[in-house]
This record gives structure tokens, sequence and C-alpha cells, in this order.
């Protein structure tokens, strides 16, 4: 029996760059603010790192291949570097790397570091998916895109629950609202001003149901973290994050192929949360979990995350949006650093900046969006559609 | 599309061209050519028929989007006939279509012969300002030609050939030259018809009182009275040249019009079909007690009625590529077509041919070596399970404004099958505000994308409610 992940690893310094459409600013320049920030949080040197994990998905872009282009960059001297690559889990599959070689005794100090420049491509919204999916996927596949994809489990999601598109629009409507209100208090999120239901629910669509508030926003950033041994962690810092589970789950190809999946929730979060639940020792979900960032790439993801971590019933999800459960004052605060909605999402770093989230909140030091006393933050970041789909779960507290 | 809707853009230019503004001309949708529009209409005709045994397959067009690469034999693949087919492509003239159903009849007549299907399809573009643009319509037809259960027998021909130069082009062309259209009237159709036509009555001792039906292959509406008066026919004996409803739909006129004649027929009746084009070919059939069989075809009776209005000019200019259109980086982005993998995965791109897992029955697409039934997982244990001819139901979809289309949103869903398996495909034919979860879709083969710059249009299934 394999005895997990839980309490192995602590996480000593982190850093976020500011994310956003960052015109003046090269992918280069965010990764080395974002890794100056977390050596100057952990009060360390650069030599003290001894292998790195660097997540990015399109690689075409900005960086090119390889995880070559993050050493050159941060002139690391000579290290094991290795490139993650999972679609937008790509930054906490990195984390995950970077923990599991700490564990494994293989080193003692590992860096993850995601970083995504995507507003060089001349695209709005992401790039086409046409030349990254395969050949034989393009011959086969719909033109795609990501608010396609997951808009039709807002579609199959209203059917099955009698939710008219109205209703389902305005119950999708106050999750952006609840996020957009977060993210002006951050001065790092991207996108920083209040929105009303009918603004969101009124907006243009973009792929039916969904409409532009319903789409997070497309931003470059980078975002680091710095990982150690339990038991060297206070050696660095008084108020390390320890690691609680680590789990990732990607599809079976069932729910693409086969119909026992009813389209209305994600397969492979809830797979991923039930391992990540039982290594973290946490029986009640609801109860236990201070607060979240959840990968509410759009918002009927997040709508149905809640009901796949097993916080909302199935089908009841909708209850707990409109009473306010998951609002920063909430009882589970979603999206307090205003999620990827809000923050942005530059793929490769969106994992390491939930992550960066919880560290600070679990540190008391989230200023204006600071939870009360929170003790145990989870993030779940998903690459993929919900037909096929990866998903990184990252459970995390401030005791042992 | 109501011919006025070209007039009101277009008659400003040249105002002769209102004496054709009158009545509907079928107007393919911007995933439709004369590839696909022939799949359609041989799903229609072999619907429930096995593919075992065919023998060919020939198809007859003007407008074929390949020059180089077989047309006729992209619809053998999709239909899924077996690769033991002879294929061809009838092109050149408009009386292409009736050639090729004699063709037809040669070769699948011959003693151990397989049924031939002949497919005529035609999508001809008029230059606009033309009458052209008024008159040519899309469509096809579809006639499976064998030995058994014969629904029409194929009694005898005669056929001439001149050369008539009314309309001409070249390879490399898009729009075609013509005469001037008096001289095409009285000396083409006026004279070369009728030729055929007492041709064929002298060769088999027929007066034109023993048809039922006569269909007169000629597109221009005003001239088929007087062609089969001339012919000392009654007006209830000519068949509708479909000029009203359709347009002159080229190679695949005389063939649709065949099909609404035998739709409209009782066993017993004979029909003389007369085609038009450097020439024409006159036949005639017989139908049989067989047709009371076939009367669940779709056919031209049951196609005109599913029409849709096309009240833009402008977007049918887009569909026929006929002006430059700022599609934005997403549309200029095509991924390149690796024809290796096109070849390797053969049928199950083509024809929608997935696989079903011996061990547990379940339908799965792609083809699969490893069984996607989480409760199964049986290795290499599958056998073809072809899906184009399934009726599925929307699990789920959407309209995408942010996916490239030439008719946005890009609307897509997944899509479950009765019998097992569930597909990721696009949905057209459809108005997004009238699709509905668990709504009936039928798969139609489509024009997937175009990479004019490779000489590439992609083909594959696409779901359309039934």
């Amino acid at each position: 029996m394999a005895k997990g992940i839980k309490n192995e690893v602590a996480i000593i310094g982190m850093g976020c760059t500011r994310f956003g459409e960052l015109w003046n600013k090269s992918g280069a320049d965010l990764i080395i603010e974002a890794f100056q920030e977390a050596l100057a949080d952990a009060n360390m040197d650069k030599k003290a790192i001894e292998a790195v994990w660097f997540s990015n998905c399109f690689e075409e872009i900005n960086f090119g291949k390889s995880g070559i282009p993050l050493p050159r960059t941060l002139k690391l001297p000579f290290l094991p570097v290795t490139r993650i690559e999972n679609f937008c889990a790509s930054g906490s599959d990195g984390f995950r790397n970077a923990c599991y070689a700490v564990a494994s005794g293989a080193c003692d100090i590992a860096l993850a570091i995601g970083a995504e420049k995507l507003k060089d491509t001349g695209y709005g919204g992401l790039p086409d998916f046409g030349t990254v999916m395969g050949s034989e996927n393009r011959m086969l596949f719909p033109n795609v895109t990501a608010p396609g994809g997951f808009a039709m489990t807002a579609t199959a999601y209203f059917a099955k629950y009698g939710l008219s598109a109205e209703e389902g629009k305005r119950v999708l409507s106050r999750i952006s609202v609840k996020s957009h209100h977060n993210g002006t208090l951050n001065p790092k999120a991207h996108l920083r001003r209040e929105i009303t239901i009918e603004q969101a629910m009124k907006a243009p669509i973009v792929a039916w149901p969904l409409g532009l508030f319903d789409c997070c926003g497309v931003s470059d950033g980078a975002a680091c973290a710095i990982i150690c041994r339990t038991d060297m962690a206070k050696q660095f810092r008084k108020d390390p994050v320890y690691v609680k589970a680590l789990q990732i789950a990607a599809t079976s190809g069932e729910e693409l192929g086969y119909q026992d999946w009813d389209i209305t929730h994600i397969k492979t979060t809830r797979q991923a949360a039930e391992r990540a639940y039982k290594e973290a020792g946490i029986t009640k979900p609801r109860e236990e979990i201070s607060m979240m960032e959840v990968h509410d790439c759009f918002s009927i993801t997040e709508f149905v995350t809640y009901e796949d971590l097993m916080i909302s019933p199935e089908g009841k999800a909708r209850e707990d949006v409109e009473s306010g459960f998951f609002d920063l004052d909430g009882r589970i605060p979603c999206q307090p650093d205003g999620g990827l909605k809000c923050f942005g999402h530059p793929i490769g770093a969106s994992g390491l900046r939930m992550i960066y989230e919880m560290y600070k909140q679990l540190q008391g030091k989230a200023d204006k969006r600071q939870i009360n006393n929170p003790r145990i933050g989870l993030t779940h970041n998903l690459g993929g559609f919900p037909s096929m789909s990866v998903v990184s779960l990252v459970i995390v507290g401030n005791t042992l | 599309m109501n011919r006025k809707v070209i007039f009101e853009q277009m008659g400003w230019f040249n105002p002769a061209t209102a004496a054709v503004a009158r009545g509907e001309k079928a107007v393919a949708n911007y995933d439709e050519d004369t590839v696909t529009m022939a799949v359609a209409a041989a799903m229609d005709c072999l619907d429930g028929l096995s593919r075992d045994g065919a023998g060919g397959l020939y198809l007859a067009s003007t407008s074929l989007p390949f020059a180089q690469r077989q047309n006729a034999v992209i619809v053998s693949e999709a239909l899924d006939f077996p690769a033991g087919v002879r294929t061809a492509d009838f092109t050149g003239t408009l009386k292409g279509g009736t050639t090729a159903l004699l063709a037809a009849l040669d070769a699948a007549g011959a003693e151990g012969s397989g049924p031939f299907l002949v497919a005529a399809s035609e999508s001809r573009v008029g230059k606009p300002g033309s009458s052209q643009e008024h008159t040519f319509g899309d469509g096809a037809a579809a006639l499976l030609v064998g030995r058994e259960n014969v629904i029409a027998e194929f009694k005898g021909s005669f056929s001439v050939s001149h050369d008539f130069v009314d309309y001409r082009r070249l390879n490399e062309e898009r729009f075609e030259h013509g005469w001037e259209e008096r001289w095409i009237r009285e000396e083409g159709y006026g004279k070369i018809i009728p030729e055929a036509a007492l041709g064929l009555a002298k060769k088999y001792r027929l007066k034109p009182g023993d048809f039922a039906r006569i269909v007169i292959g000629c597109p221009v509406a005003a001239l088929v009275a007087g062609l089969g008066k001339g012919m000392g026919a009654r007006p209830e004996q000519i068949q509708d040249n479909l000029a009203a409803s359709a347009g002159d739909t080229g190679t695949a006129l005389p063939l649709m019009m065949l099909v609404a004649a035998i739709e409209q027929s009782k066993p017993g009746d004979k029909i003389l079909v007369l085609s038009y084009g450097n020439g024409s070919d006159a036949l005639y059939f017989e139908v049989t007690p067989e047709i009371e069989k076939r009367r669940d075809r779709k056919g031209i009776s049951g196609h005109l009625p599913l029409r849709a209005d096309f009240t833009s000019y402008g977007k049918y200019l887009v569909f026929r590529d006929l002006i430059p259109l700022e599609v934005g980086i997403r549309g200029e982005e095509i991924a390149p077509m690796a024809m290796s993998v096109l070849y390797r995965e053969g049928k199950s791109i083509s024809a929608l041919v997935g696989s079903r897992c011996r061990t547990c029955g379940t339908p799965q697409y792609p083809p699969q070596k490893v069984c996607v039934n989480p409760a199964c997982g049986a290795v290499d244990d599958m056998e073809p399970y072809r899906f184009s001819d399934k009726i599925g139901k929307l699990a789920s979809y959407t309209g995408d404004n942010l996916a490239f289309s030439l008719d946005p949103p890009a609307v897509y869903g997944l899509v479950d099958f009765k019998e097992g398996g569930r597909l990721f495909l696009d949905i057209t034919d459809c108005q997004l505000e009238k699709l509905k979860v668990g709504m009936p879709v039928r798969m139609t083969f489509r024009r997937k994308y175009a990479d004019v710059r490779r000489a590439i249009f992609g083909y594959y299934w696409k779901a359309t409610p039934a």
C-alpha cells in the first residue's frame, strides 16, 4: 500500500507575476519575475535548486520545445530540467513531479515553474486546436474550440435538470459575478472590474449557451513554487505550506466513446477527487475544506466541479451558488483570487497560480481577500475538454 | 432560393434576366458539392440494401471537385462499397447522366455482374449577372441498376451525338461560354431531342401514346411543352422538368426527372427518358410491380419539401466562393491533411465504419483495438460496424461562434446511437434554435474543410436532424 504524499513535502517559496495582456513583456521576462519573487520569498539563493519541472503548453508560441528554454533564461547551472505539457493541467502536473522528486529522495529542493505567453499568437481566445490534436483527430473531430467543448456540458446539464436557457445562464452568471468581485481585490489579476448578472446574461454568445462573461481571460503570466522535504522546511521559513494530496486522472477514452457518461459532469475530476481525499485523509470535503481554486475556464466548469468535488450534492450546485456558499465570505470561498475567470489563464502557469493563492491565504498574506483562518486549500486544474480531460488535484494545508 | 433574391441584387445590370427570375433554384449548402450530393442521393437509394456484391459505381457531372483523383471512388468509399468494384467518372457533357446510366445498364446486365450504382450530380455556378445564375440549380439523383428486384425494366435506347457547341468551358475555367440562346433553343433542344426520341420510337416501333410519362431533359420550361407537342404527346404525359422548384441541374436533370416519374408511376407504365448535351440519349423503361416495395424512398417528392429558404445573396456568394471573405486567423488556419492517414484509416473516415466488440457487442468509433467498454476491455476482438446508415440521438450540442465556419455558428455535438456508440460530430442543415437534447439525427456525408492551396477537400460525416 502506497503511503502517499501527505506531509512528505512542503512549499517554502512561491512567485507569481501579474497576469494579463502583457504586450511589453516576453515569456523570459515573466519567468524571471516569478522566479525572483519565489527566491526572495524562500530567502534562498538559486544555487540551492537541484531539479526543475517547467510547465508550458503552447511551446510553439514563445519558448520553443523542451526544457532547455527555462535554464537558458534563468542561467541555471546544468540542472536536471524537464518540460511538462499536459494541456491546461500542465502547471499543477509540474508541481506534482517536483514534489515526487523531493519525496523520493532524488533531491532535497526542487522548482516547479509554469509560464505561458499567449498574447503573441494573434488570436483572441486560444489558438486553434487543429494543429495540436493530431492529424487523425483533425479529420474526425468538429472544429472544436475550448468554449464549444465546455458549452456542451452546459447544454446537457440544463437538459438533465430541466433548467431553461434563462435559468441556466442566470446561475452561471452568478458564478462569474462572484469571481469578478474577487478579481477587483487582487492587484495581480488580469480583469479587475465588477460585473452584474444582467451584463453577464446579455453578453454576446461565444458558444451557446456560454457568453463572453462565462469565459476566462486569455493571458500571459508565470508562477512557480520551490519545494523541499517537510523536515527541512522550517530552515527556510516559519510558515511553510504542506502538501496533503497530489492526484491526477486522465480520461480512459470512455467519455467520448461510450455512453455511460451523461456529459453533465467531468469524470476525471471525480476520480482524482476520490483519490485525493483519501490521500489527504479527508472524509467530509464540504466540512473540511477551507477554500478552493478550481479550473473555471468557463463558468459551467466551475459549476459542475462543485458537484464533482463532492462539495455540492449532485444536481444541487445551483442552491449553493444562489446561497453564496462559494462567495469570498461564504462557507467555502471558491476563486478568492478571481480564478481563471479574472486572474487570467496563461495555460502552463495556471495550476501553480492556484497553489500560489492557497499558499498566500494559508499564510494569512492575502490582503483584502484574506479568508478567515483557512486550514486546508484545494486546487483543481483541468486540461482538455469535458469529453476527454486530464484533471490534477492538489490539496495543501498549513499544519502537519 | 427564390430567384428574385438574385434579381434584386443583379437585375440592374442585366434587366433581361427578369424573364428567368421566377421560381426557385436549389442551392447546395456550404459543405456540399457534387460528391457529397451524389452520396446523399445514393444513401437514399441504398437505404437498407447490402453493399455486398456491388459491381460498380458510375458518377456523372460537369462540376466535379477533382480534375485528378477520381470522384466516383470517393462516393464508392463513402457508401462502403467493397474495393472490388468498377468506378468511373462521366464528365464533359450534360448528357453524361444518361450515358453513365447506359454504361451501367450494359455492365450490370452482363451475366454474373453485381448491381451498379449510377449517380448524377451537378452544382454549377452561373456567373453573377448571367441568366445561368438564375437558372442553374444544384441536385443529384442515384439509381441502382441490376438484374434482380427490378422496379423499372430497361427496354431499349437510342443515342445521337453531335458536336453542337452550345456551351463550352476549358478545364481551368470556372464559368462557361455560350452561343446565342435562340440558336441553342431552335437548333439544339428543338431538333436534337426530337431526333433521339423519333430514333427510339422507330427502332422499337413505339408511338408517343405508348408512354405514360415522357422525361424531356430540357431545362427551359417554356420549350418542354412545345417539344412534347411536336412529338405528338399529350401535356399530361410530360414530366415536370423541375425548372420552378430546383432549376437546371445539368447531368442530374434527366435522372432526377426519371426518379420523379417512377415515383408517380404504377406497374406497367412505360417511361421515355430524353437527355440533352452534345447530342441526346433516349431510353425507355417499363415499371414493374416491385415498385410497390420501394415507395419508402424520399426521392424527389420527399426531398423537395425539405427545402429551407435561402434569402441572402451575400451568403450565396460566400457559399459558392464568389467573393473574397475575411475568414480571420481561424479560417486561414488549416492543418495539413495526411493522405497516408486517410488511406490507412480508410473506411473509418470515408464511410464512418467503426468497430463492434465481438466480446461485449459494443459498437464504437473510431474503430478500436481495445474495447472502450470499461467493463470489457477485450483486445483485438472487433468486427467492422457502419454508423453512416444509423439513426442517433443528440446527447448534447453547442453553436460555436469562436470556431471558424462559413456558416457560423459552427454547430456540433455528441451523438449517441441506440445500438451503442457515441460520435462527436458537426451538425449541419439545421438551426441552432431548433435543436434539442434527445432529438433524432441521421448521418450525412459532407465537405468538412477545404484547403485549396493544397488541392484538398476533406470529406467526413456530419449529423443532421432526422
